[in-house]
């Protein structure tokens, strides 16, 4: 599977807070929640991100809060990768839950600029920066995660048992 | 090899006679919670994906807090949706108003939650209860969903972060002082993935409601699950309240640690988060030039009765700074109780504050206290980040409640001992 877009950049800790403010989460529906996706931190984001689109992080991507509905509206707005050093632990669980492909890589996250034209290539991990001419290598997923991910998710992998 | 406290527990959920770090597992859990804001979510995935049935419905707890008392229509509807859910699986501990409280001070007072046991909650506090010597984890709603169907969930086992406490608290401080401290040195991904582990003597010296209060915070260093060793202070706590088996696990003697952190109690401090991230730290007395709007005393940190005590006894026969609104919170109905019985309530209206039902409002900026542009908070809550509790240019600052009643008493951010 391959991935291919213009990457939006972000610094170190991302919280879910700015992903998608608590005052939006007396909703559960996924569209409504993507309307407002990163808009303490990047009020623009939703009018500029385009499906298949690229974000990516610094350290520590997506702290604070269990909310779900972070990865969910970053999914729902089009995004098809999160590229970050590090994740924050509940959302790198509820990424993968979800389907919500991320990746950890220090060098793309620290070499990967706003608006660069990035392909992202999920079988080898590796990460193609069109605008640069460079290329950067992703840690692979543990086997365990690999077979979630390629169920289609947490809750397809359970009921299908 | 020799395990730590949390790898003991996980073993034993996961019915192994060892697990090591980085070991992926599938445990068994004592209990799953979710609230009026991650329930919702779970219960859209557990329908969409046909399940028709819990794996035990004593051991699932359904706490609507966070916009409850419904704040608008769209969280009544959120609300409505958890009740039906509730009634249709007789969920035994659905919390609604006139019983509910902050989830993380509700499980722990009702006896849900104890020493050994496995917990997940779709809420990132719910890492509260390793206070109790309990493995507990926050998660999203889909693991609550998976949790809800099958009674279990998978986990990697972490390794961990050893936390050596020695000495003693001094006058004005709290576990809310320690753990900022704690997070002000390592950093909000200090103990990433990790378990933070505490033991020494001084740890046994802190009190039940101060292990909640740190333990509640490991999340902010980035942390799984924070853990207390179990003493006679947690058995008398938990006796008469958790009326499940009480399993006792301890670290091994040469269980490894990634890095063990030596914090002399005697040393520490009112401390204070400043804007925008919880290690932000300064001493609460190098911060007397901060000038505040609004302070918020309560939440899953530090709503509990040695809290509301604590800005009691500050705010006796005091009144607040003129221009500052003060806003007190309860966090559960035993202890909104308590604080009528024992007088409380009548020292913070004196003292010009409002006290509210226990709710987690303005904590996430739900309501009950958001703020306009530019106005700064002195809060009891965990989190200072951009936009939090309102207005993306509002600032917070992170202190323990007396730091926080002394402050609303000046106006400024104010050392409690400078009262």
């Amino acid at each position: 599977m391959i991935a291919h877009g213009k990457a939006h950049k972000y610094g170190d800790n991302v919280d879910t807070d700015v992903i998608i403010p608590a005052r939006y989460l007396n909703t559960a529906n996924h569209k409504e929640l993507a309307l407002h996706c990163m808009e303490d931190i990047d009020k623009d984001f939703v009018n500029k991100v385009n499906a298949g689109d690229i974000m990516v992080g610094g350290a520590n991507f997506g702290c604070g809060s269990s909310r779900e509905h972070a990865p969910i509206a970053i999914k729902e707005s089009g995004v098809s990768v999160v590229i970050a050093k590090t994740f924050a632990r509940i959302f790198y669980r509820n990424a993968i839950n979800i389907g919500l492909a991320i990746l950890e890589c220090d060098e793309a996250s620290e070499k990967i600029e706003n608006g660069d034209d990035v392909e992202v290539d999920f079988d080898t991990g590796v990460i193609t920066n069109h605008t640069k001419g460079e290329s950067y290598k992703a840690q692979p997923f543990p086997a365990f995660i690999q077979e979630i991910i390629s169920k289609g998710g947490l809750l397809k992998s359970i009921s299908e048992k | 090899m020799g395990m730590t406290m949390t790898q003991k527990i996980l073993a034993s959920g996961a019915g192994l006679k060892s697990v090591v770090a980085g070991q992926l597992i599938r445990a068994k859990l004592d209990m799953v919670l979710g609230n009026d804001i991650t329930s919702p979510v779970a219960i859209n995935e557990f329908e969409r994906f046909g399940f028709d049935r819990v794996f035990d419905r004593s051991r699932i707890s359904l706490v609507m807090d966070h916009f409850v008392p419904n704040k608008d229509i769209k969280a009544a509807q959120q609300t409505k949706q958890c009740r039906i859910f509730a009634d249709k699986y007789e969920i035994e501990n659905y919390f609604d108003v006139g019983d509910m409280g902050i989830e993380h001070a509700l499980l722990p007072e009702k006896g849900l939650v104890g020493p050994g046991d496995v917990v997940i909650g779709a809420d990132s506090h719910t890492c509260t209860y390793g206070a109790l010597g309990a493995f507990s984890t926050g998660v999203g709603s889909t693991d609550m969903a998976a949790g809800m169907a099958t009674g279990e969930a998978w986990f990697k086992v972490p390794s961990a972060v050893k936390i050596y406490l020695t000495g003693k608290l001094p006058d004005f401080c709290s576990g809310k002082d320690v753990i900022l401290h704690i997070i002000g040195k390592i950093g909000v991904d200090g103990a990433l993935y990790k378990s933070m582990e505490f033991c020494g003597e001084g740890a046994h010296g802190l009190s039940v409601d101060d292990r909640l209060c740190i333990c509640n915070m490991a999340i902010e260093a980035g942390a799984k699950n924070g853990i207390f060793p179990v003493d006679d202070k947690t058995l008398e706590y938990c006796s008469g309240r958790v009326k499940h088996e009480i399993k006792t696990f301890e670290a091994d003697d040469d269980a490894e640690y990634d890095e063990t952190i030596e914090i002399n109690l005697s040393d520490i401090q009112p401390t204070v988060a400043c804007p925008h991230l919880p290690e932000n730290t300064k001493n609460a007395k190098e911060l007397s030039s901060v000038k505040i709007d609004q302070v918020v005393i309560g939440s899953c940190t530090n709503g509990r009765l040695s809290d509301m005590k604590a800005a009691a006894e500050i705010l006796k026969g005091r009144h607040i700074a003129k221009g500052v609104r003060c806003i007190v919170i309860p966090a559960t109905q035993a202890v909104y109780l308590d604080c009528i019985k024992l007088g409380y309530t009548e020292i913070f209206v004196n003292a010009g504050c409002v006290v509210s039902t226990p709710t987690c409002g303005p904590c996430l900026g739900g309501y009950m206290g958001i703020l306009a542009e530019d106005e700064t908070v002195v809060a009891t809550t965990n989190r200072n980040f951009v936009g939090r509790m309102g207005h993306v240019t509002s600032k917070i600052y992170l202190a323990s409640p007396a730091t926080a009643a002394a402050s609303a008493l000046k106006g400024y951010v104010c050392d409690p001992r400078e009262v």
